[in-house]
């Protein structure tokens, strides 16, 4: 029964759907950095830099996820001539498989050349004149960066960025394809054990709807929190995500 | 009145083929309000630009207390200065802009003690301390806790100039302070800096308002297509300025 497999989902399932979440979590962050780092270069005076940041977006925009999956996962140690991704990774108490390993990468590296253009969308929009007032009392470029330019970006950046991971969290079913044993990898197991497709995918993306939509309401309280604090309103963030919650405030307030 | 603050010596500037300044020299003195006139493309901005370097000069040089700005010598020719130091130099120059450009994401306070802080390395409480008695200096004592946003444009101008004065700088530039701002709101600004140029404040002024130079410039200064055209008391150019343009421009504005 479909209902079985959303109303009583097995304890593996839970890993599964843990694994999706945090692979997302670290493959966003990671792609959050990178596209800031190539946004930045992309903004720099010298040519080599900007060059480099426009064949990496070149390259990651311009070719399948799924390919850059299987070739960091397969080809990459072959590529480079050293391990860059190991059979499994010991951090501590935490180890990671070298699948999962890979397919965060994967997903972060390409994620990197999408939120690039995010990113500097967001700095674009911020007045020049931001840069000019900052300079002119003393500081260097990088403290006006970091200080006084991306904190007003960052408003800018979060609407896009959000439905970037909204995206993130339902690409990361990819990584089935490489062995990773996510919430897609779950279920499909499931399906070819048992033969029964529709309850396991209705289940299964009845999960991915689940994770979505909590992010929606997430999202919508982080976005109305910038939107307060620009107004010069200090409002908890906890209650704006009590407010966000809550389908008649949320309905009203939007 | 001997100390020479700032001295402009032959400046030449050009956007592409255009040249904005043709050799521009000009003396400013301590504890000496200088008004710059002119119609607008005159060239008035670009040259308070090039004072602190947000404008990289072609020709000539520009020192402020004796140090050159912007560029340093180096076997008998001029090379670009770096980074670092034209900061540093920036924290002893001081501007206010058109447009205020105060930062939106901090409280007025925040606004005046952002640099002192994280520039010069005071400590927070001596820097509150000096924007709150900076803050109630230009008659917003009581808006210390309030975002730019909550601000009338006269008030946000006064909260960049007590930005700027934070810094104890050398020299104070204004880029045409009142320009932005509603008529009725422009008395309070005009209030503020008529003190300070009374209380022997070094300052140049790019300013349509004549009644300001009346009131509170030792020397006016008239820029036309690049040059200096003519220069004198502010009694001078009311009452008999030599140079048909400046009759004319006069005749304009008054």
């Amino acid at each position: 029964m479909v209902w079985e497999r959303i109303a009583h989902p097995d304890h593996v399932f839970f890993i599964a759907l843990t694994r999706t979440v945090y692979v997302a979590v670290i493959a966003q962050f990671m792609g959050v950095v990178l596209g800031l780092i190539a946004a930045l270069m992309r903004m720099s005076k010298l040519y080599p830099m900007r060059l480099l940041s426009g064949i990496y977006v070149w390259i990651f925009r311009g070719t399948p996820l799924l390919v850059q999956i299987f070739f960091i996962y397969y080809g990459s140690n072959q590529l480079l001539g050293f391990t860059l991704i190991p059979n499994a990774l010991h951090l501590g108490f935490f180890s990671l498989d070298g699948a999962i390993l890979a397919g965060i990468l994967a997903l972060g590296i390409n994620e990197g050349a999408y939120m690039r253009e995010i990113v500097r969308a967001g700095i674009d929009s911020i007045d020049k004149g931001q840069m000019e007032a900052a300079k002119s009392l003393g500081m260097r470029y990088g403290m006006a960066m970091r200080r006084i330019v991306l904190p007003q970006a960052a408003r800018v950046i979060v609407p896009p960025l959000g439905n970037e991971f909204n995206n993130m969290l339902k690409n990361t079913s990819l990584l089935f394809t490489i062995g990773v044993y996510e919430m897609f990898a779950d279920a499909e197991i499931g399906y070819s054990n048992s033969f029964l497709p529709a309850e396991y995918f209705l289940g299964v993306a009845f999960w991915y709807l689940v994770l979505t939509t909590v992010w929606t309401f997430i999202q919508a309280a982080i976005e109305r929190n910038l939107a307060a604090s620009e107004r010069g309103e200090e409002i908890p963030f906890f209650e704006r995500l009590q407010a966000a919650w809550n389908p008649v405030t949320a309905w009203r307030t939007r | 009145m001997t100390d020479v603050v700032m001295r402009a010596e032959d400046v030449h500037k050009r956007f592409g083929r255009l040249e904005v300044l043709k050799g521009v020299s000009l003396d400013v003195q301590q504890r000496e309000t200088v008004c710059i006139i002119g119609p607008s493309g005159s060239g008035k901005t670009t040259f308070i630009r090039c004072i602190n370097h947000l404008e990289k000069i072609d020709g000539g040089r520009i020192t402020v207390n004796g140090h050159l700005i912007g560029y340093r010598q180096k076997e008998g020719k001029l090379v670009e200065d770096s980074e670092k130091s034209v900061a540093r130099q920036r924290t002893q120059i001081g501007m206010v802009f058109q447009r205020f450009n105060l930062f939106p994401h901090k409280t007025a306070l925040e606004n005046v003690t952002e640099a002192p802080v994280h520039v010069l390395g005071h400590s927070k409480e001596q820097a509150a301390e000096e924007g709150v008695r900076l803050l109630t200096r230009v008659g917003l004592g009581d808006k210390c806790d309030t975002y730019p946003g909550k601000l009338s444009g006269g008030q946000q101008q006064r909260v960049a100039i007590a930005r700027s004065l934070a810094m104890r700088p050398a020299l104070i530039l204004f880029d045409e302070p009142t320009s932005a701002l509603d008529p009725e709101v422009t008395g309070e600004v005009l209030t503020v800096m008529e003190e300070l140029a009374h209380e022997g404040m070094t300052m140049i002024v790019v300013t349509h308002e004549m009644g300001f130079a009346r009131e509170a410039a030792d020397r006016v200064v008239m820029m036309d297509e690049g040059v200096i055209i003519e220069e004198g008391t502010p009694e001078h150019f009311f009452e008999a300025p030599e140079q048909e343009r400046t009759k004319q421009f006069l005749s304009k504005i008054l």
